[in-house]
């Protein structure tokens, strides 16, 4: 029981990250290195604030404009200066590890027994005593489909249409008259707002923020956004970005799984690159059997 | 109306391997003329479309629209007033959304997209009516991904989206090249009767020298970023395909292909 509940605790707070990155690596087709920094950036704001004793719920749209900036910052690195996708986020990923040390003050910062977003008055008082238990993982649910939900309706937009037309067709977008860099950017930093608000989640969660937590975020994210879209590519109730919350979902099954199977935690890393490696093989064996049919 | 104004362009300046594609290069599109533009590859058709529409800058010269001097103006902000339909079909359409998406924001060219909602059912209806003239179909699939679709079909939705708005401009560049014979003969008829609905200002490249005399009211032959032929109206109405053939072969010849 224990075990599902951090599964689902961990894989929902993962989901908002993955829905960050379904927008730069299957909308905009930009492998975005960002997120190991941005992911560790929206922790160590929480941490911050929240050990200032700031109310919790003010952490959240904090991070994401966070997070909206330094995607801003990378989509103009790659729009303005003609740095290569990858390289941009690799160069702010490095910059930000530093950033993140002078924001937290220290390479860990607990907040233990203070007031987060899953423990505060004001939750306390409105859920009922029977689902005390399930406070964390129903708060979290709740953010996470509630930021699908938002995102749905901005990838329905005229904006939202924009932004899926330059990842799927660029001269179209030009020969609408708008300027495909600045679409770029803002799907970057949309992105990169939802990984911070995942990691400040994280944080709380946790209790603590630690300058290690980033790494590996790009591959959890790109894992769970490939197994969720080719997993449930044939469910028609199940629309695109559900599927990317049931692949996050799905993959910190899988590494629950592989620890509870007796592999050493300090193998974490390697468990979900790893895994990561195995999704990509079985999906591309995947699409050379559609062409030999 | 469409003027270039002695457009110089060097490809590789400096170098040994330096290609003077345009000198003192002079063309002028009257407003509401249908030209064709043939030549054979490298005589500089495709680069005065890429001249006009921005994305090849140009070492000297003026290209003004109606009056206007756009020389200077960035490739995004002159396709706001230009409608352009490539080779290659899905360079106009975006394959992962579908025909009514592809619709509405084609229909969105000009104006704000904000937060607005991308589609409602009044739009919807009035797509359909777009679509039912093209006899393709294509109305009674508005959901479907434009991936999915035919190179033709692609094709003819390019051309309705690409003149959706109100443009000055309409620029071909051998937009029927990639498609089977019958289906650019139903493309190439599509394209007159859009031209000659919403009167357009429009430029095509193409190599079919038959589309090239039979549509339009203007032909232009092109050798070395030079103008070799021009005839408008009646000039062109008495022109036969063999004849352009015939001069088409002699500039091949001279050149050794």
């Amino acid at each position: 029981m224990t075990l599902l509940l951090s599964v689902l605790e961990q894989g929902f707070i993962y989901s908002i990250m993955a829905l960050g990155m379904y927008i730069t690596y299957k909308i905009l087709d930009f492998p975005d290195m960002t997120v190991d920094g941005s992911f560790p950036m929206g922790a160590a704001i929480t941490a911050v604030m929240i050990s200032k004793g700031v109310f919790p719920i003010l952490t959240l749209p904090i991070c994401f404009l966070a997070g909206g900036i330094i995607g801003t910052l990378t989509g103009l690195i790659h729009v303005k200066f003609k740095v290569r996708d990858l390289l941009s986020g690799i160069i702010m990923m490095t910059a930000l590890y530093s950033l993140n040390l002078a924001i937290a003050g220290r390479a860990n910062l607990p907040i233990y027994n203070m007031q987060t977003i899953f423990d505060n008055s004001l939750f306390d008082s409105l859920i009922p005593g029977d689902l005390k238990a399930y406070q964390t993982v129903l708060v979290i649910a709740a953010i996470a489909i509630l930021t699908k939900l938002i995102l749905d309706a901005y990838l329905n937009t005229k904006s939202g249409y924009l932004l899926r037309a330059v990842g799927d067709n660029e001269t179209l977008v030009t020969s609408l008259g708008k300027e495909k860099g600045l679409v770029k950017i803002v799907g970057l930093s949309i992105a990169n707002g939802l990984v911070a608000l995942s990691g400040c989640l994280f944080a709380q969660q946790q209790r603590f923020f630690d300058i290690s937590i980033g790494t590996g975020t790009a591959v959890i994210g790109l894992a769970s956004v490939i197994i969720g879209t080719s997993l449930f590519k044939r469910i028609s109730f199940f629309n695109i970005t559900t599927s990317v919350v049931a692949g996050a979902l799905i993959y910190k099954a899988c590494v629950a799984i592989a620890v509870r199977l007796g592999l050493p935690s300090s193998y974490l890393k390697m468990i979900t690159a790893g895994l990561f490696l195995l999704i990509l093989v079985i999906g591309k064996d995947k699409k050379k059997k559609v062409k030999a049919i | 109306m469409i003027e270039l104004r002695k457009i110089s362009k060097n490809y590789n300046p400096g170098s040994v391997n330096e290609i003077c594609l345009f000198k003192e290069f002079d063309f002028t599109v009257e407003a509401g003329e249908f030209v064709s533009v043939v030549g054979s590859n490298g005589s500089g058709k495709t680069s005065m479309l890429n001249i006009i529409c921005g994305n090849i800058e140009i070492d000297q010269g003026e290209i003004l629209i109606n009056g206007q001097d756009i020389t200077k103006m960035k490739e995004f902000l002159r396709h706001r007033r230009i409608g352009r339909v490539f080779q290659d079909p899905s360079k106009g359409t975006c394959p992962s959304m579908n025909i009514l998406e592809n619709m509405s924001i084609a229909d969105n060219k000009g104006k704000a997209f904000n937060l607005s909602r991308g589609t409602n059912k009044q739009k919807t209806e009035y797509y359909r009516g777009l679509l039912r003239p093209l006899n393709l179909g294509l109305e009674d699939k508005m959901e479907t991904q434009v991936g999915a679709l035919s190179g033709g079909q692609r094709q003819a939705l390019s051309l309705l989206m690409s003149t959706m708005t109100p443009i000055d401009i309409l620029i071909l560049d051998e937009h029927t090249a990639a498609l089977d014979p019958k289906t650019a003969e139903i493309i190439m008829s599509l394209t007159d009767q859009v031209v000659r609905e919403k009167k357009l200002t429009t430029i095509m490249v193409t190599h079919n020298l038959r589309y090239a005399v039979e549509y339009g009211n203007r032909i232009v032959m092109m050798h070395e970023g030079k103008v070799i032929l021009d005839k408008k109206e009646e000039q062109k109405s008495i022109l036969e395909t063999e004849e352009i053939m015939n001069i088409f072969n002699k500039i091949s010849v001279e050149c050794g292909n």
